[in-house]
């Protein structure tokens, strides 16, 4: 109400720029779902929308509220064919801990960025580790999870630059 | 009016972090609340991952196809690369699989004549729905795929589906133009299965790694590396006689299968209709997605 001068058609164009992260988050999620095909990958699907739950909680958190990350792991959770909510809560714990520790992270260097998603995933990886073995009242294999982080990890650079590019782009 | 604007969202600025705050915390509740829940009523959630997964198949399926074609170019490369020995050990196994089928050929014959004269009552007729495999999904948390023919193209819960070299696993849940399969190497996959020349039965029970295990053996049965692994046909889920994976360690606690089949290369995969009813119609095994454990 107190914006006068946008028009209508403004601001539906901004809405629409807005919900592409949230779009972008659950596009990654199908990505990281595909059959790549390759042996030498093993069958560790990198955690695609860790990156974007991070990214955007580090650069435009304003964009990505926590209904919106609670959406983007129960969709995770429902397609991965996982333990339903297990996603759903690991992000939830990325978005706040990331939230809280933004001043850490927002303006650094990439490799202060990067760094932080280290500590961040290795520790939502540890998390639900533990949380799955609960479920599951047995461990689970633990060198899938491993695999799975290093293989994020290494990711990392590659999807953030990208969603980045997509920020400068279109968000503006 | 600049200024106004900032007055009012300082103004607000403390009730909105509130409701943020607040917003957030029952989010992270809900989330957990929803975790128990489906491990207390798995039905419900299947319903909801049916319906989601139906709904984005036909996104898995276009996004797929590239992923595919990328996939494929690696593997013409490394095809290229490997000519040489490739056509060595294929003339090999060729000379190898002729004979195989010499044998093949006259046990048919014989197999043929014998029935004839026992006069063997044949199993109902199979029919084979093929599907393209659109996501590998879980990596960690759970091993299955999804494929992208659903009920209307004859898919059932709990119809076999094999490929190429074995069994892959079982149709677990259905949606209208998707389906999802346990693999065999799932948490919650359990197979009734056999050795081939020993004869002796076991249950095949994945972990979530890329082999599974046999558990259940008779007393004082056992099994040693190289023995090939077959569906026993027990509990009436599957046919008897699907190659399943051939066991690769022994070792005292546990006995490893490999199975045939190379998940990593799935493409295409068929759904086998045996007609068999089997266990998985019990209401009971709808539960945690597996058959029925056996006590």
């Amino acid at each position: 109400m107190v914006v006068k001068q946008q028009t209508t058609i403004q601001r539906i164009d901004l809405l629409a720029r807005n919900i592409t992260p949230f779009l972008l988050a659950l596009v990654l999620i199908m990505v990281s779902q595909l059959p790549m095909h390759i042996p030498e990958l093993g069958r560790a699907s990198p955690m695609l929308a860790l990156i974007a739950v991070y990214h955007w909680t580090v650069f435009r958190p304003e964009l990505l509220p926590s209904p919106a990350v609670f959406v983007i792991g129960l969709f995770l959770d429902l397609l991965s064919g996982g333990p339903v909510g297990i996603n759903a809560v690991v992000l939830l714990l990325v978005y706040g801990v990331v939230l809280s520790q933004r001043r850490f992270l927002f303006g650094k260097s990439f490799a202060v960025v990067w760094i932080g998603f280290g500590v961040v995933g290795l520790s939502a990886t540890l998390v639900t580790f533990i949380v799955v073995s609960l479920y599951h009242l047995m461990p689970v294999s633990p060198q899938g999870f491993l695999f799975q982080y290093l293989l994020t990890l290494g990711l990392f650079p590659l999807v953030s630059w990208m969603l980045l590019k997509w920020q400068r782009l279109v968000l503006r | 009016m600049k200024q106004r604007q900032g007055g009012v969202a300082q103004a607000t600025q403390p009730i909105k972090s509130l409701i943020q705050r607040f917003a957030y915390v029952g989010m992270v509740m809900a989330a957990i609340a929803i975790l128990m829940f489906g491990k207390a009523d798995t039905l419900l959630i299947e319903k909801a991952r049916i319906y989601v997964t139906d709904a984005v198949a036909p996104v898995l399926n276009l996004l797929s196809r590239p992923a595919a074609t990328v996939s494929n170019w690696v593997k013409q490369g490394n095809e290229l690369l490997a000519l040489r020995e490739e056509n060595a050990r294929l003339r090999e196994a060729n000379a190898r699989l002729l004979q195989w089928q010499i044998v093949a050929r006259k046990l048919e014959a014989e197999n043929t004549e014998l029935r004839h004269l026992s006069e063997f009552q044949p199993q109902g007729t199979q029919s084979y729905i093929s599907a393209r495999v659109i996501a590998d999904a879980g990596g960690t948390f759970a091993h299955s795929l999804v494929l992208s023919a659903g009920r209307k193209a004859g898919v059932r819960k709990g119809q076999a589906v094999i490929a190429g070299e074995g069994l892959v696993g079982r149709v677990h849940g259905v949606g209208p133009n998707s389906s999802r399969v346990l693999l065999i190497t799932d948490l919650n996959s359990r197979i009734p299965v056999m050795i081939e020349d020993t004869r002796v039965r076991a249950i095949l029970a994945g972990n979530n790694s890329t082999r599974a295990s046999l558990i259940h053996l008779p007393p004082g049965a056992t099994a040693s590396p190289g023995d090939r692994v077959i569906t026993s046909g027990h509990g009436g889920a599957f046919p008897w006689g699907l190659p399943v994976g051939v066991v690769a360690a022994v070792s005292d606690d546990r006995i490893e299968v490999q199975p045939f089949v190379d998940r990593e290369r799935l493409e295409y995969v068929r759904a086998v209709d045996f007609g068999l009813k089997g266990i998985v119609t019990l209401p009971s095994a709808d539960k945690a997605g597996s058959a029925q454990k056996p006590k």
